[in-house]
């Protein structure tokens, strides 16, 4: 259930969401996120390769949606924040 | 109940649509689980349905979500169409379950019938099933009540109202809404979005507007003045979306609108006051009945925390003038430390323990006026300690000496400053009987000194400039100053607990026309 509140300014701004900060250095955990789009696989696999080998202190973890055609399910978004520090998403074929 | 029946298009436990365009004669009736009437007109819409429904329409709205398949059960099978989100509901107007409706070509309701009166629906039956020329499903009526009265539609419950009537076209709700998503925690978002002082806020719902909203009677939509920095025009209903955010109770609202009109007027000069690096605050002193009513603090712990009213009011006014003013620390607001009173500082005066003229009939409001004073103070509350002096003139006098700090014990005539006088103190001066008049008089008096005893020197470079020193005559600078340019400069209220000696007082900013100057307005309290 989203929460819907009334803006308390003067509305000359929209809304935004704040972005994470850019981190420094390449690290942690990535994941990539396979929409089930043909082909995004392909693409997920080549990155991965790509990061395994320029930047060997990041952790890849693979993630897939059960169908592009609608949101990914609370619960898989809940286990990528839980397990991951960033999210690679193959967004399209 | 409106005269034309709004259209609607629902789906049943199956996924299929029905819809009632109000463009043919159609039946509507709505009922939920739990509600004993329900259960014995059930099986009878359930046969209706099965024996009716060919000729028009026969749609039986269900209030219950998942649950709407217990009432098809009921019915013995058929159609009952999901009203989950109760807005049908809503928009029929429907205050009792079962509320059985028959319409007619035009839309217009022809028959409505409400709870269950036995000798009604057997005519609704016979009337129908003559007019359709179908034959009655059999029914004992003998075996049922002669009379159940229905229970509460869903939709009536006074918070699933509220939330629907905010969402109804005709919502006097007009700000933008914000979606926070069901993974976001709202108070976070809140924060992320820098839409509070730094503690968390009341997340401002459609439902707890319209409920603040209910505390006034102006209309949501006025505009009831131009808030600094950004000279943004503030409605009623932005007032109220951060009285939300501020924790008032709609009661308090009026005082905050009131707040508002004060500190958004060239007089205030709430851009100054917010902007300077100094750290000026609005302070609000509320006098009049209202205080009682809203159940403000005037006695122990009045400057402190631990009162709704006082504590809700004073941070609904500066977070207007942070949301929708613009003023936030880093952008137009520069204070080089700030103070705790930016937060919030509302008190109301005691007046009852006051043998004085309160602060509004001073300032020119009949006794039994509301009316909330602004006044634009950088330090305090500061204290003036004072638990030995037995004259009114030995304590006014130690009220003058600590006063005289007040910017910089060499600063004359430069700022004002609001005493407020807790009770024991009240007692001492008024014994000698004192009043403000005498109090004022008597804090210039120990605070005048000659202008030669004001100018910079080792101690201090705080002063008269030694360059414009050095151009007066002997005669200059014996001229005595006191610390206030006026006596009107020093305000005076009661508040305070029975107990204890301690006075207190807020510095003021730049007073006068450069400054900022005290205004007063009444409060318009709901009919």
């Amino acid at each position: 259930m989203t929460t819907t509140i009334l803006d308390p300014t003067d509305e000359r701004v929209p809304v935004t969401r704040s972005i994470t900060p850019r981190p420094q250095r390449l690290g942690g955990v990535v994941a990539l996120l396979d929409i089930s789009k043909p082909r995004g696989n392909v693409l997920l696999d080549r990155l991965a390769e790509l990061l395994a080998e320029r930047a060997p202190e990041v952790t890849i973890k693979r993630y897939a949606k059960p169908t592009f055609t609608k949101p990914a399910p609370d619960d898989l978004r809940r286990r990528i924040v839980e397990e991951a520090d960033f999210v690679v998403e193959a967004l399209a074929d | 109940m409106p005269d034309a029946a709004p259209a609607f298009t629902l789906r049943d436990g199956h996924g299929e649509e029905h819809t009632f365009t109000g463009r043919e004669p159609t039946v509507v009736c709505f009922v939920k689980k739990d509600c004993p009437t329900c259960e014995t007109v059930l099986p009878l819409l359930g046969s209706w349905q099965r024996a009716f429904g060919a000729a028009l329409p026969f749609l039986v709205v269900g209030q219950s979500g998942a649950d709407n398949a217990l009432l098809e059960q009921k019915m013995g099978g058929g159609a009952v169409l999901d009203d989950a989100d109760l807005t049908v509901s809503f928009r029929w107007d429907v205050e009792i379950v079962p509320t059985l409706v028959v319409t007619d070509a035009q839309g217009a309701r022809r028959r409505t019938l409400v709870g269950f009166v036995r000798e009604e629906w057997q005519a609704f039956a016979a009337d129908l099933a003559s007019e359709l020329q179908v034959p009655e499903p059999e029914c004992h009526w003998a075996a049922l009540p002669a009379w159940q009265p229905g229970c509460g539609s869903a939709s009536a419950d006074p918070l699933v109202a509220e939330r629907l009537r905010a969402a109804a076209a005709n919502s006097p709700l007009r700000a933008r809404r914000i979606e926070i998503g069901a993974q976001d925690d709202e108070h976070e978002f809140l924060f992320d979005q820098g839409l509070t002082d730094g503690l968390p806020v009341v997340p401002p719902t459609p439902e707890r507007v319209l409920r603040m909203l209910s505390g006034t009677d102006r209309d949501p939509q006025e505009v009831i003045a131009v808030v600094p920095p950004n000279m943004a025009e503030v409605t009623v209903e932005k007032v109220a979306i951060n009285a939300v955010m501020a924790g008032c109770r709609p009661e308090y609202l009026p005082v905050v609108l009131a707040a508002l009109e004060a500190v958004c007027t060239d007089t205030f000069n709430a851009h100054g006051v917010m902007a300077t690096t100094m750290g000026a605050s609005p302070v609000l002193v509320v006098n009049g009945p209202i205080r009682h009513r809203i159940g403000m603090n005037m006695k122990l712990g009045a400057l402190g925390q631990g009162n709704r009213a006082n504590a809700t009011i004073g941070r609904a006014l500066r977070l207007v003038l942070r949301n929708v003013g613009g003023a936030r620390p880093g952008g137009t607001e520069r204070s080089t430390l700030g103070n705790p009173m930016k937060f919030t500082m509302c008190f109301a005066e005691w007046e009852e323990r006051s043998p004085w003229t309160p602060l509004h009939v001073e300032r020119g409001f009949a006794p039994d006026d509301s009316v909330v004073t602004a006044f634009a103070m950088t330090s305090g509350p500061v204290q003036l300690v004072d638990q030995q002096s037995r004259s009114a003139a030995q304590l006014a006098g130690t009220f003058g000496l600590c006063l005289e700090s007040a910017f910089a014990p060499k600063l004359h005539y430069t700022t004002d400053a609001l005493l407020v006088v807790c009770p024991e103190h009240v007692d001492t001066l008024h014994r000698d009987g004192w009043g403000k008049a005498e109090l004022r008089a008597r804090i210039q008096q120990v605070t005048r000194r000659p202008l030669r005893e004001l100018v910079q020197d080792e101690t201090s470079g705080s002063g008269v400039p030694k360059e414009a020193a050095e151009r007066m005559t002997a005669e200059q600078l014996g001229r005595e100053l006191p610390k206030f340019r006026r006596e009107e400069d020093i305000h005076i209220v009661v508040a305070g607990a029975e107990a204890g000696k301690f006075s207190g007082a807020f510095h003021g900013w730049a007073t006068g026309e450069i400054g900022s100057q005290p205004v007063s307005v009444k409060i318009r309290e709901a009919r």
